[in-house]
């Protein structure tokens, strides 16, 4: 009995020794004056990538920092800020999450002393489903969400813009990749921080998706003068070329599927279904695909399955 | 030792004895399957084979709502194709009962957490042959409640909506859904209550083809079946674990069923 205690005692101690040595290594870039992205690789959430899969940014403005969106765990958000330390003294300001989605919030415990802010449609889906959203990351990240809990922002973002430090932001309240998008326009430097809306060549996901609200919004982003363009998930553009890249995948995969169920196919028939080459700079295109599936054909083959045939 | 504890260890030491369970011949091998074929298939001739295709998406992220498909190419006289799930507290899905139709189906099941899906089909010659996938899932599918019983549409139960497309060989690809809760009674203070059984027959009473429903099957299942050499219209008969009837009636074809490219 004494060794089997041992060896469990040993086998936990071996866990939470792997557990203190991961690290993100989080290397913010500068983009423009005073701007900097921490870019996520574009992947799906692994024990490898630790949900390191997402873009945060943060802006130095002369009177403090502002941060937009706070990574995928509690150790993501801890290592942010640390990051932050690095580049200037001044203090964190204001942090906000432009959406629900897990690796865009669960960093928020790191900055629970500045307070989180949001819109109240992200905060309301937060306190309803961050456990359940932490829980399946806790799955697929394993350790590296060690301590991580979903704390629901307490602040409220407004549409609109305001002066922090010597920038104008202007925070755009959207919709379409979930029920509550925001993106930020930072006037002074030209930076736009579109958040999901746009996805850059990594496909784009659609668990909470309205594909007629989130083509919108791309439109309502294309119009604005932006110099730089920072999305949720890839590389920095000088030009609009993800926000027309975003929109042609969705088109593809509306009128895909919705010409799909009308002409009778099942929803596995669907899944494979041949993706255009033009879409071959996508990561993830096969994968995300069969999710969007699931998520969007209920949808649509309701119309194609329209005609009540029977009642009790 | 302090009782969790003593229970931590009986634990770990009960893991080893289940896993030495595992048919060497089973290509997913799963530590669960000895177990589901002694449940649901004792004493039966069963044979691992990929003339059975199971497909579904690898990676489950709404375990109320998995869409599984089931085709056998290659075997003669397929009568029944059972859909089992060897990781769920209820192992068997559905049976299908291809009377007229194509041994081939698909269906939206709930899953309880990362498992083998599989699909027996048996030959006249009374041997079950069975393919199958894993597939990747957070946890929960069968032990939630559903919409309906959290409070949802009950004026609509038992309804049915669907549409038949003809397809080029004379038959009709069939697609329909039920409004139903399809309870497990795995929920506390929520009693099983599901669909037992649909039936496809010709408006005269000829049988095209049936299915044997159990708990897994999702809430509101779409039914997808493809009808061989019948192009007429057909009913859908069935009830569910209350004696509540199902009764419905699905026209004529208007349109062809088709591909991507048949439309451009």
């Amino acid at each position: 009995m004494r060794t089997l205690l041992f060896a469990l005692v040993l086998a936990w101690t071996a866990t939470a020794a792997r557990a203190a040595d991961l690290s993100y290594d989080l290397m913010p870039r500068l983009i423009a004056p005073g701007t900097y992205i921490v870019e996520g690789r574009r992947e799906h959430f692994s024990r490898d990538n630790g949900g390191n899969i997402v873009n945060t940014a943060f802006i130095v403005t002369e009177t403090g920092v502002v941060v937009i969106d706070t990574g995928p765990s509690a150790l993501y958000g801890r290592e942010l800020r640390a990051a932050i330390g690095r580049v200037t003294p001044l203090p964190v300001v204001k942090v906000v999450n432009t959406h629900h989605h897990p690796d865009h919030f669960l960093g928020n415990q790191a900055f629970e002393d500045i307070g989180v802010s949001a819109t109240a449609e992200t905060a309301d889906i937060i306190a309803r489903d961050g456990q359940s959203l932490t829980e399946n990351l806790y799955r697929l990240s394993g350790d590296w969400m060690r301590g991580t809990e979903p704390q629901v922002p307490t602040g409220r973002l407004e549409d609109g813009a305001e002066d922090i430090g010597g920038h104008r932001l202007r925070w755009l309240l959207l919709a379409g990749h979930t029920a509550s998008d925001v993106a930020l326009f930072d006037e002074t430097t030209g930076v736009l921080f579109a958040a999901d809306l746009v996805f850059k060549d990594r496909t784009p996901t659609t668990p909470d998706a309205d594909i007629v609200a989130w083509l919108a919004s791309l439109d309502v982003l294309e119009a604005l003068p932006f110099r730089l363009l920072v999305s949720g998930h890839g590389s920095e553009a000088a030009d609009a070329a993800p926000i027309a890249q975003t929109r042609a995948w969705l088109g593809w995969l509306d009128g895909t599927l919705s010409t799909a169920a009308a002409q009778g196919l099942s929803r596995t028939e669907a899944m494979q279904l041949p993706i255009p080459a033009g879409f071959s700079t996508l990561a993830l295109a096969r994968e995300e695909y069969q999710r969007s599936v699931v998520h969007l054909y209920p949808g649509l083959e309701a119309g194609a399955l329209r005609h009540t045939v029977g009642r009790k | 030792m302090t009782r969790p504890l003593m229970l931590l260890v009986a634990l770990l030491l009960a893991l080893p004895a289940r896993a030495q369970t595992v048919d060497p011949a089973d290509p997913l091998a799963s530590v669960m399957w000895e177990t589901v074929r002694e449940v649901v298939f004792p004493g039966a001739t069963m044979v691992f084979d990929d003339h059975v295709q199971v497909f579904s998406p690898p990676v489950v992220e709404d375990t109320m709502n998995v869409p599984v498909s089931v085709r056998v190419d290659g075997l003669p006289d397929v009568e029944e194709i059972v859909l089992l799930v060897d990781h769920n507290p209820i192992f068997k899905a559905l049976a299908f009962f291809p009377v007229q139709a194509a041994p081939a189906f698909e269906t939206v099941i709930k899953v309880q957490e990362a498992t083998p899906i599989r699909a027996a089909a048996r030959t006249s010659d009374g041997v079950w042959h069975v393919g199958g996938l894993r597939v990747d899932a957070a946890g929960g599918g069968c032990t939630v409640a559903s919409v309906a019983a959290s409070g949802g549409d009950w004026d609509r139960l038992n309804e049915v909506s669907g549409t038949a497309w003809r397809r080029p060989d004379g038959g009709q690809r069939l697609r329909f859904q039920v409004v139903h809760p399809m309870d497990t009674g795995l929920v506390d203070g929520i009693p099983p209550f599901f669909i037992e059984r649909l039936s496809i027959a010709t408006p005269e009473g000829r049988e095209l083809a049936r299915l044997e429903l159990f708990e897994p099957v999702s809430e509101n299942p779409v039914f997808t079946i493809d009808l061989r050499g019948h192009a007429g219209a057909v009913v859908i008969a069935g009830a569910d674990t209350d004696a509540n009837q199902i009764a419905a009636r699905i026209g004529v074809a208007p349109t062809l069923f088709g591909l991507m490219e048949a439309s451009r």
